[in-house]
């Protein structure tokens, strides 16, 4: 079910100038519906005592980021987000592996307890596991909200690496054994290499995740982008401020995130083109991990 | 390991170059920070830290008037770092060779207990509750809970007028707690700034906590609000440290106290809070 | 372990909030994202385009800055709802691409052979969509729908910070308040959300050994 167009004939003149209409109308409302907002943000309003406030796009509500000071904060809390995200990514893929080893072990009390430790671990919000670090741990800021996004993240890595793992067909892991390798091996020379390539662009995927949730760490006080725009720095200028710093943040999320699924993309187009298909090879990569780990289950079913 | 060395150098030269100054100079009056090498017994956490040259201590980074990251020098600036700074000064340590540690409601008994701060000095108020896992010296401020509204309103006077009306607060702070004593409906957000858009569409009739931020607030958008009543509450603001810790202490209530004397205290007021807000006589520190 | 037992009923109180979020937020993500999902391989290309950049929009913003929209810019625009509404337009929206894609997937792991068939015995996109590929792709689909919903029974603790009592908001009042039993006070919370969430991630083991069929 790749090619969506089985569903549909190609549609022909008449439905081609149809479906042009309806697509003119549709951007039209859209496009009206984009301006209506951006008047009513730009209109002035009211406030009590008296007061006018001006419109969202006044230049007195954006004046501050003439101050290279602010842009040197704003600067700041992306590299904050980043140092996190990046730390916690090369952490969240080494525990992945790890989890992926114990999690598909063939020794029954190895196996089960890394079954109920990564259940706990996906079924905790983020939020919560950062504060706990914090308090119980007491590895700082910094350590709390890279170490919370590394095992939660690793869990759901290790759970992509293992349906990758099981994917393979057998015959891989038998032809490594009876070449004379050991079964550790065999895991990390032949399976590894073929189920993280083919992982990667799910990976990646996770990765943006994961980049996002770095936001969280507002909660016990590290500092990255989100922290410093919009609670230190609306603080220190003012709520008048508060709309146009959103914009900022926003525009700064989505020109970073965006960046990394457009890479994403590109790393599964380019994974995709030669080497080993997988069944129904997905073209977005999040739903590639639900269709390698549907295929995956289905294959340990068949074995046991 | 490197910045230590590098801070104990500078403590050293400062104290150095405070001691020719006492042999030269004599002593005046100016309250500066190396005045004279503070000397303490040893083992005590006054030792310790003087011994290091730095001190960390827990603040707001996004509280007006107190505790805010100025982004203009990427250190925070309010009341409560001239507190901090007072007392980091009686320890012989310079205003550089403080690490501020941003403190979040839910961080500060933690970061006090397991050691990661010095002291915390943090809007924050002393209860019986805190005292178990912490304790404070001063109060060194007295606020207490108030009321802010949109300018025109003249129904809300007084905390009794809140009771069944939706009110702003921030979650995980006393005043939170306070509303729903009085019976109003609080509404929590994470940031004070946050909630002033409500106030002005009317989601909320009041924005409610300790007078102090709510003068912070009317100031940076002026005109449209206003502070009404008297404070209904008393928030007696106490620096945080380790539990048992009874000699630092009593030590810091003594700062607090020649502080008072010395006018460094109002000094530290008049710069920061005082801007908007009057000088009150500072409380008597509450030696227990 | 007292202060969870004495204030239980606070607890009890924001855990209903979560599952009021959970509930309303995943039945309208549910509809939002079967609605995104169909748009991606509909005929019409601007409905197509439509679905890419709302996907992308979507995916690629923090919760919290989704959050910040629907209780602040939404009222500022003349929405005036209850704030537990608006958490729930933002997390419905946040959650409906991640529907979108798993519905996707599901309907991908149906073998094209099944559409050329329905399509040569005349069947047109919305019959064959709907009579032929959605029920088999159901099977494949629910397993990962779970897992979204466990992602937004976590995601809902973001809304706290938005006017909205929930679970997550009263561990922290209570953290606040209980200054000395802050763990004590934070495992309650985890333990409400495990309630939830491990049972959720059992069933979804289960469903997936059960129902999928392999091919």
């Amino acid at each position: 079910m790749t090619g969506a167009n089985v569903l549909f004939d190609a549609p022909g003149p008449r439905a081609r100038r149809r479906s042009l209409i309806v697509s003119i109308i549709a951007g039209t409302l859209i496009l009206a519906g984009i301006v209506w907002v951006l008047l009513i943000l730009a209109a002035p309003r009211e406030s009590s005592g008296g007061l006018v406030l001006p419109g969202q796009f006044d230049p007195t509500r954006w004046d501050i980021y003439a101050n290279p000071a602010i842009w040197a904060a704003i600067g700041g809390g992306v590299v904050r987000t980043l140092q996190a995200a990046l730390v916690a990514a090369v952490l969240a893929i080494l525990l992945g592996v790890v989890f992926s080893l114990l999690r598909s072990s063939h020794i029954a009390w190895i196996r089960i307890p890394t079954a109920v430790v990564l259940e706990f671990i996906r079924g905790m919000p983020v939020l919560l596991m950062m504060l706990f670090i914090l308090l119980v741990a007491s590895t700082g800021q910094y350590w709390a909200v890279v170490s919370a996004l590394a095992l939660y993240n690793g869990a759901i890595i290790g759970e992509a690496l293992r349906a990758g793992l099981a994917s393979l067909p057998r015959g891989q892991r038998e032809a490594a054994l009876s070449v004379g390798m050991r079964e550790m091996q065999s895991k990390f020379l032949i399976e590894f290499p073929q189920a993280f390539r083919q992982m990667l662009p799910i990976i990646v995927a996770q990765l943006v995740v994961l980049l996002k949730d770095t936001a969280l760490g507002f909660i016990v006080g590290y500092n990255e982008l989100i922290r410093t725009t919009m609670y230190n720095l609306a603080a220190f200028v003012g709520n008048r401020y508060l709309f146009s710093l959103f914009f900022v943040t926003l525009v700064i999320y989505l020109i970073i995130n965006l960046t990394l699924s457009w890479f994403a993309r590109w790393l599964s187009r380019r994974t995709a083109s030669g080497g080993r298909k997988a069944k129904g090879k997905p073209i977005d990569p999040t739903q590639g991990l639900l269709v390698v780990q549907a295929s995956a289950a289905a294959q340990e079913g068949r074995q046991g | 390991m490197k910045r230590m060395r590098i801070a104990l150098v500078a403590a050293a030269a400062a104290s150095a170059l405070a001691l020719a100054g006492c042999a030269t100079g004599g002593g005046e009056a100016e309250p500066t920070e190396e005045e004279a090498a503070p000397t303490f017994e040893a083992g005590t956490t006054m030792a310790e830290l003087a011994e290091a040259g730095e001190i960390t201590v827990g603040t707001k980074f996004d509280q007006p008037l107190f505790g805010l990251l100025d982004p203009n020098t990427n250190t925070p600036v309010g009341f409560d770092v001239e507190i901090a700074k007072i007392i980091a000064g009686e320890l012989g340590i310079s205003e550089d060779n403080i690490n501020w540690v941003e403190s979040v409601s839910a961080n500060r008994e933690p970061f006090i207990e397991n050691g990661e701060v010095d002291i915390v000095v943090a809007t924050y108020t002393i209860n019986d509750k805190r005292k178990e896992v912490v304790s404070f010296a001063g109060p060194y401020y007295m606020a207490g809970q108030s009321i802010l509204v949109l300018a025109d309103n003249e129904d809300i006077t007084s905390e009794e007028d809140l009771v069944g009306q939706p009110v702003c607060s921030v979650t995980g702070s006393t005043p939170a707690q306070k509303l729903t004593e009085i019976g109003a409906v609080p509404l929590l957000t994470d940031t004070y700034t946050n909630c002033l858009e409500p106030l002005r569409s009317g989601e909320v009739v009041a924005v409610s906590t300790d007078n102090v931020i709510l003068a912070g607030l009317a100031a940076q958008n002026e005109g449209e609000f206003k502070v009404v009543g008297e404070p209904f509450t008393e928030e007696p603001y106490g620096i945080g440290l380790a539990l048992d810790d009874t000699e630092f202490r009593m030590w810091i209530n003594d700062v607090l106290e020649a502080s008072y004397e010395d006018g460094s205290y109002e000094e530290a007021w008049n710069s920061t809070a005082g801007t908007v807000l009057p000088f009150v006589e500072p409380p008597a520190p509450d030696r227990y | 372990m007292d202060v969870v037992i004495d204030n239980l009923p606070r607890y009890l109180d924001g855990f209903s909030k979560t599952l009021i979020l959970l509930a309303a937020s995943g039945v309208i993500a549910l509809i939002l994202g079967t609605l995104i999902a169909a748009m991606r391989i509909s005929p019409i290309p601007s409905l197509r385009w439509f679905a890419t950049v709302y996907t992308e929009l979507a995916r690629n913003t923090p919760l919290t800055l989704v959050l910040f929209f629907c209780a602040f810019i939404l009222p500022y625009l003349g929405v005036r709802f209850d704030y537990m509404i608006l958490a729930i337009i933002g997390l419905s929206y946040y959650t409906s691409p991640f529907v979108a894609e798993a519905l996707r997937s599901g309907v991908n792991g149906v073998p094209v052979g099944q559409a050329e068939a329905a399509r040569s015995l005349g069947f047109g996109f919305s019959q064959s969509v709907s009579l032929i590929i959605l029920p088999q792709a159901f099977r494949m689909t629910v397993p990962p729908l779970i897992n979204v919903f466990i992602a937004l029974t976590k995601n809902t603790s973001v809304a706290g910070g938005f006017f909205v009592a929930e679970l997550f908001t009263i561990g922290k009042e209570l953290a606040n308040a209980n200054g000395q039993a802050v763990i004590a006070v934070l495992l309650g919370v985890a333990t409400f959300y495990l309630i939830i969430t491990v049972p959720l991630g059992l069933l979804a083991v289960q469903l997936e050994k059960k129902w999928v069929v392999a091919r």
